[in-house]
């Protein structure tokens, strides 16, 4: 359900006709969605069909041989058009600077941009390090946390900026069940407070039903559905419904 | 490695564009200033000081057959000041330092802290390239001299206790200073700062674009290292030719 429109605080996200090859392979195949504005939009696929990709063009690290992609109807091909708005994203591996405390990797953004002072960019660090959990950690270094922690951190660092448009990229890969269900219940909680739209990349099944609002299922570079979780899980087409249900069974190894 | 030069110019000149913010900067160039010289002081020391005692050695005893033992000290003082100390220097901190950087800064790009910095709009080359480069253009001069000096001390010492030339110090310091002028020692400092230009550019650039894993990483450190070496030869001649105009 969608939430009321006064506390959304996130943008609305549109992809067009996204095209986008390396080496003559094409790996993302006219590519086209829209993510309402404070909704949790789950990219959902099988391993190399394109997820990653995908969302290293929506943060601008890759440049698209075709295709628009637009926030709140403003292409942010351009670079002045896409410092207007406040993106993050909590890289698969968390990405954390590992010459750098886990406070200084939260407070990286403000420390380089001069934002606040000394005092308020530890409150803040606090602050975000407390909404995940970690305020014990601020002075660990990246080495010494578990990949669930380094996740929950990558997090506080990615919202220290206040977002207005969240990526996830693997959020539970290499993490057992138990801590996907902590990272899951995070990324929903922080959604329910914020209201800024978040994308999750996943092939995490449990997570992408756990807490989408909506999903699309992505293969071979291409959107095979989109849809509430309900509408994806009645979705006929046999590739969605191989990837829904496909479950390791000892007798087929026979 | 010539296909990179164009993309290692172009990163030189984006961190000299940069320079302004280098005071900002000042923090990390200390840092990586007091690595530099933490981690190769005792090592120029070591072979600076056999560099000046090998070079005493080898030229000392012919030039005593020759009648010119008054000329080993110029001729120790000027080949230190002028040529090897800057050279060797160079090639010392391209292996020790030049190499750290490169498997730093690929490490950063395999695992994605670079692609997490430029989604927080922090730029690469300001938070990690220049303090790199300005630290390294600052130290290394500063090796060099030093090097120089423990390099005279050395020839001094072979040229003392060595039986063939038994050439006192008070005579071979007396030598090298009616021989080497302020500018020789200029020259060579003034080498040993674009060698550190080189070392910088090239490292930090073979960092940026490591890709691959840590086979990628061990690839990207030997590069950096090579091509600085070969570099630094080439402009140690280009450089030569032009002072000594």
């Amino acid at each position: 359900m969608n939430p009321p429109a006064s506390t959304i605080n996130g943008v609305n996200l549109q992809v067009h006709g996204l095209r986008k090859s390396f080496d003559g392979q094409e790996v993302i195949r006219d590519v086209s969605f829209d993510v309402r504005p404070g909704e949790i939009f789950v990219i959902m696929g099988p391993s190399g069909s394109g997820k990653s990709v995908l969302l290293k063009h929506l943060i601008g690290l890759e440049t698209p041989d075709a295709g628009e992609i637009l926030i709140n109807g403003e292409s942010i091909q351009t670079p002045e058009i896409a410092a207007k708005y406040r993106m993050a994203l909590v890289f698969q591996s968390g990405a954390l600077l590992n010459s750098l405390t886990v406070g200084e990797n939260v407070g990286l953004y403000l420390t380089e941009h001069r934002l606040n002072t000394p005092a308020e960019i530890e409150r803040i660090v606090m602050e975000k390090l407390t909404d995940v959990g970690l305020a014990d950690a601020v002075h660990k270094m990246p080495g010494e946390l578990s990949g669930g922690m380094k996740k929950r951190a990558a997090i506080a660092r990615a919202l220290v900026s206040r977002p207005q448009l969240i990526l996830y990229d693997e959020p539970t890969s290499e993490l057992d069940p138990l801590s996907s269900v902590v990272i899951g219940e995070e990324i929903w909680k922080l959604n329910q407070r914020t209201r800024v739209t978040t994308l999750v990349v996943t092939h995490d099944r449990d997570l992408a039903f756990g807490i989408a609002d909506r999903i699309a299922v992505m293969n071979e570079g291409r959107i095979l559905t989109i849809g509430t979780p309900a509408e994806v899980k009645q979705c006929p087409l046999p590739l969605v419904q191989n990837f829904l249900n496909a479950d390791f069974k000892r007798e087929s190894k026979l | 490695m010539f296909e990179n030069i164009g993309q290692v110019v172009l990163l030189f000149w984006r961190t000299l564009l940069s320079l302004p913010l280098a005071w900002r900067q000042r923090r990390k160039v200390y840092d990586q200033f007091f690595e530099i010289g933490n981690a190769s002081l005792l090592m120029v020391c070591v072979l600076s000081f056999f560099i000046g005692g090998v070079l005493a050695l080898q030229t000392g005893p012919v030039l005593v057959e020759k009648g010119l033992p008054s000329a080993v000290g110029g001729i120790v003082g000027l080949a230190l000041a002028k040529e090897l100390a800057p050279v060797m220097m160079a090639i010392l901190i391209a292996g020790r330092i030049g190499s750290a950087m490169a498997a730093e800064i690929g490490s950063m790009s395999v695992y994605q802290e670079i692609d997490a910095l430029r989604t927080m709009n922090i730029n690469p080359i300001h938070y990690l390239v220049l303090p790199r480069i300005l630290a390294l253009a600052l130290a290394l001069p500063l090796l060099v001299v030093f090097a120089i000096l423990v390099g005279w001390f050395g020839g001094a010492t072979v040229a003392e206790i060595n039986t063939h030339m038994a050439i006192p110090y008070q005579v071979f310091f007396a030598d090298l200073r009616s021989m080497v002028l302020p500018q020789d020692v200029a020259n060579g400092v003034f080498k040993s700062f674009c060698f550190a230009l080189i070392i910088g550019s090239v490292s930090c650039h073979q960092g940026l674009t490591t890709i691959g894993g840590p086979r990628g990483i061990g690839r990207s450190v030997t590069k950096a290292v090579v091509n600085s070496i070969i570099l630094i030869v080439v402009f140690d001649y280009i450089l030569t030719r032009i002072l000594l105009h």
